[in-house]
């Protein structure tokens, strides 16, 4: 009885002790038009608590996650002389676009098995059921990715990007560069005390394009042929327009 | 001023484009290519996605070819009748052309084919081209030596033969079939007009007059590249309005200087010129394939 009555009691007494994330955007939504060059986004909030904080310093981890496509990584090899793809591996899901910014250094911040559990470092929200097995170094090729994407921007490691204040209130800036993939953008906070998740909270950022960019776009996929027709259309009416000028344009 | 491309899905300069699109566009209506050679690469290196830039290069094609054909129409360089012999066997083989590129993506290794196509494609044209233009150089500097008059080959003895009066050519028509089917089952694979194989083939097999061969290949071309832009619309949703917009606009004004360049200089300048232009692309492509790349690693979204 006095058992049941303990469990009871911690089972109250958890939510009591908890913290949780309050958070908020500078923006949920992002419009692809045609001049579009990348964008900022500030995300911002606080801590909530019932108690106290506890003696160990409180760590924020913010990650923005674009929409996962399967990604084919192919080796490059001297064959004959010449340099050849030859092994390939196919890597199930990447995120087309991965930041994930910090209040510290993320490996000191993070616990191995809660980076596991979340799937927040880089190298972990990149999903690799398994290489074939003619493929010796399949590690390797999620190196190349992470590193290939990272040089365009695509992914960013963000470590000691997120300010915090007085351990409740933080904010930091994630940079979207200019060649997005359109889609929901999942956005994801997590508390991290002694190297252990506390509270997260997600929420998404919609990625889409607008104007003329939405028009080509669905034109384009959903009536093909005219759109095929169109292209021609303008490229016929483009040059006759310029044979037309430049007959009476001499030089 | 940077432009964000809807169907490729890349932020690019658009005044870099207009420049791309104009200098290829000059090379086009001065040699009656239409510059996918040099474009196709071009894209790829300014990070448009391949298949993306090869589907939008032919419409562009179609729009610099179309501008250029126009202006030798007014000039009368075009041979109507052997251009449409030709687009017969051009039509015919891009249709071959788009299944043996299937068949070789099956296999893998497609970008490996396309690329040492190139080379060996650029490589041998332009070394026999150069060669060529500097024999006849040599043989105007040197009236003496006057040209043999041209010997009836094979192309003479086969069957079924036509008038051309424009080429002032009484010959077979099966030469020019075979020659627009063997260019048009290479332009499907590599992805281009094939105007730098079909300009050469014209004046060595078909002996043509280089005047007439310009007009004639741009012609043929307009129909090949516009059946590949539909094919590559209809089932790969690939062509980018946006970028070709762009690209044709440089594109078509480079055409029409191009012409009146072409115009200017002699037979034997234009056909060198060609020749080192093949080339340069030919050593570019092969010295990719001999040097280690820096980055061993490449991506593909999507599978394969």
């Amino acid at each position: 009885m006095i058992r049941a009555l303990a469990l009871i009691f911690c089972l109250f007494a958890l939510p009591l002790a908890a913290e949780e994330v309050v958070a908020g955007l500078s923006r949920d939504e992002v419009a692809i038009t045609a001049n579009f060059d990348g964008s900022d986004i500030l995300i911002y909030g606080a801590v909530k608590r019932d108690a106290p904080a506890a003696e160990a310093p409180m760590e924020v981890i913010i990650t923005v996650s674009g929409p996962s496509q399967p990604v084919s990584v192919r080796k490059k090899d001297k064959r004959v002389g010449i340099w050849v793809n030859t092994e390939l591996v196919e890597v199930d899901k990447a995120p087309s676009f991965y930041a994930v910014a910090s209040s510290g250094d993320l490996r000191q911040v993070l616990t191995r098995t809660e980076d596991l559990r979340h799937r927040i470092s880089i190298p972990r929200a990149i999903r690799s059921v398994g290489a074939p097995s003619n493929v010796a170094n399949a590690g390797e090729f999620t190196e190349a990715l992470i590193r290939i994407r990272t040089a365009k921007n695509l992914y960013q490691r963000l470590d000691n990007a997120v300010k915090l204040y007085d351990q409740t209130l933080f904010s930091t800036t994630i940079d979207l560069p200019a060649n997005l993939v359109e889609g929901p953008y999942n956005t994801r906070i997590f508390l991290v005390r002694d190297g252990m998740v506390v509270d997260d909270y997600s929420t998404v950022i919609n990625v889409n394009k607008v104007g003329l960019e939405r028009w080509i776009y669905d034109l384009a996929h959903e009536q093909p042929l005219i759109y095929g027709l169109l292209s021609l259309f303008i490229a016929i009416a483009a040059g006759w327009v310029a044979s037309a000028v430049f007959r009476y344009v001499r030089f | 001023m940077q432009i964000y491309l809807p169907i490729a899905e890349v932020s690019v300069n658009a005044f870099l484009l207009l420049g791309l699109g104009g200098i290829v566009g000059i090379l086009s209506g001065m040699f009656g290519v239409g510059g996918g050679f040099l474009m196709t690469p071009l894209l790829f290196f300014i990070g448009i996605p391949p298949a993306v830039a090869v589907a939008t290069e032919a419409n562009q094609i179609v729009a610099s070819s179309f501008s250029g054909v126009l202006a030798h129409f007014r000039r009368r360089t075009v041979d109507l009748k052997m251009g449409l012999v030709l687009l017969i066997g051009g039509l015919i083989g891009a249709a071959i052309g788009v299944q043996v590129f299937a068949m070789l993506r099956e296999i893998g290794q497609v970008d490996l084919l396309v690329k040492l196509c190139y080379v060996v494609f650029l490589g041998i044209i332009g070394g026999l081209m150069f060669l060529e233009s500097l024999r006849a150089i040599r043989r105007s500097k040197n009236p003496a030596a006057r040209p043999e008059r041209k010997k009836h080959g094979l192309v003479h003895a086969l069957p079924f033969k036509m008038k051309f009066r424009t080429s002032g050519l009484y010959i077979s028509v099966i030469p020019p079939i075979v020659v627009g089917l063997l260019v048009g089952i290479l332009a499907a694979i590599m992805g281009v007009g094939g105007g730098f194989v079909m300009v050469p083939a014209m004046i060595y097999i078909l002996g043509m007059p280089t005047k007439v061969v310009v007009g004639t290949s741009l012609f043929q071309i307009i129909f090949v590249t516009a059946f590949t832009t539909l094919l590559h619309a209809t089932t790969n949703y690939t062509v980018d309005m946006a970028l070709a917009v762009l690209l044709l606009i440089g594109g078509v004004v480079g055409a029409q200087i191009g012409t009146r360049i072409g115009v200017k200089l002699k037979a034997e300048q234009l056909r060198i010129l060609l020749s080192l232009l093949v080339l340069a692309v030919c050593a570019k492509l092969a010295l990719d394939l001999l040097i280690q790349p820096t980055e061993l690693f490449s991506l593909g979204v999507g599978g394969h």
